[in-house]
């Protein structure tokens, strides 16, 4: 067991050596043209994705682009103030289950896989995003 | 046993459906008693991708070979909106020095009580019950077992934090299991020495990507036929490549069994998900 311990604390250790220290999320996305690429690729994988499209078919897209640029700028302590409606507001109704919640954080590990966003860094933006899970399904 | 499986299989496949509403790789893998879990140590989550708008079934099979014993386990899992899962496991177990095999077939139910392996405030919470059936006994009778069944009891309960290691995505599991079997069931129930029914097992893991896990486990036995049984371990690597299959190699270290000492060797196994 001990030796079984010591390995994986190595890898902690090894993993812990490639972390990079003191600059926001929203930086660590590739700042403003980074976060735009990957809006930019989240929109593009909802709009190809017959589980997650239905439910944008009455949005506007370059409102929700915007919005969505605003909200992940301002939760990645990013310079943006996110001052659209609340989650609760938005998504009332909507009939968001457990599933889609899960489907669309798919799209969004898929849309930063496509434009070369480290997965530590990923996880991050996931991380900032969760709490808002109850915001957001069986509302 | 086959059949039953078999059954099992052809009715929910004809259905064609496969559940997906978990985020990939947050079901964990197949236990070597039928549950979902690691290796070795059943997790507080329920088997498969299914949502709690879902089911899901799940089939695999395992293979654990150490210096003089081999352990082969395959069955089934049904998971029911992501609130219980059922499962069947039938192990094969080989003893190389007596050139026998010992057959044991389990039933497990486990049940979440609260919590998202992910989202939640609160870790996950599951209780967990496995109804074990030795078929074979002649080998645990001369050895002192006073039954050829038994039921154990576990509550577990696990974790995923998002990010929490230099990004990594961070796992553990601890159960706690009641139980009187020795050496998971295959050499009976009680015995002369019995004194402790309380084991405890934890599991812990990182996520290297979306798709591969890299963990240990540690795994309690009770020692009731005074046979100085050892507690478990092992390092396993798990790959997920997508929500239909996984496949999970691992290092045992299971120490003395039945008397042979250091009994290590490789693990393998195979899960599908429907």
């Amino acid at each position: 067991m001990k030796k079984f311990l010591c390995l994986f604390c190595l890898l902690l250790l090894l993993s812990a050596c490639a972390h990079k220290a003191n600059e926001t999320l929203f930086y660590q996305l590739g700042g403003r043209e980074g976060l735009s690429k990957i809006v930019t690729s989240f929109i593009t994988n909802i709009g190809k994705d017959k589980q997650i499209l239905p439910y944008f078919f009455d949005a506007k897209i370059s409102r929700f682009r915007n919005q969505i640029y605003d909200h992940l700028c301002d939760i990645t302590d990013g310079p943006c103030h996110y001052n659209g409606d609340s989650m609760i507001d938005i998504h009332t109704g909507m009939n968001i289950n457990e599933s889609d919640f899960n489907r669309l954080v798919d799209l969004l590990y898929k849309s930063m896989d496509e434009q070369h966003i480290p997965h530590p860094i990923q996880n991050k933006l996931i991380g900032r995003l969760a709490p808002l899970r109850s915001t957001i399904i069986y509302i | 046993m086959l059949k039953l499986l078999t059954t099992f299989f052809l009715f929910f496949s004809t259905q064609l459906f496969a559940a997906e509403g978990k985020l990939i790789a947050t079901p964990g893998v197949s236990q070597v008693e039928g549950s979902a879990g690691g290796g070795l140590v059943p997790w507080a989550q329920l088997a498969g991708y299914a949502s709690q708008d879902e089911y899901a079934v799940n089939l695999f099979c395992s293979q654990g070979s150490v210096d003089d014993f081999r352990l082969r386990s395959c069955g089934a899992q049904l998971n029911l909106f992501d609130r219980v899962e059922f499962s069947l496991a039938e192990q094969t177990f080989r003893v190389n020095a007596l050139d026998t095999e010992i057959k044991q077939q389990i039933l497990g139910v486990k049940t979440r009580l609260y919590g998202d392996l992910v989202y939640s405030k609160w870790p996950m919470l599951s209780v967990g019950m496995q109804y074990k059936d030795l078929k074979d006994d002649t080998i645990a009778k001369a050895l002192g077992a006073d039954d050829n069944s038994g039921v154990d009891w576990y509550i577990a309960t696990s974790k995923l934090h998002l990010g929490a290691i230099a990004g990594y995505n961070w796992f553990w599991n601890i159960t706690a299991r009641y139980t009187d079997a020795n050496e998971l069931g295959l050499l009976g129930f009680g015995g002369p020495n019995q004194d402790n029914y309380f084991m405890f097992e934890a599991s812990t893991a990182i996520l290297l990507s979306r798709e591969l896990a890299f963990g240990i486990e540690y795994r309690q036995k009770p020692n009731n036929l005074g046979l100085d049984e050892d507690s478990w371990s092992d390092v396993f690597v798990a790959w997920l490549p997508n929500k239909s299959v996984s496949v999970t190699m691992a290092w045992l270290d299971l120490g003395k069994i039945a008397g042979a000492p250091d009994q290590d060797g490789l693990y393998l196994s195979l899960s599908g998900y429907f």
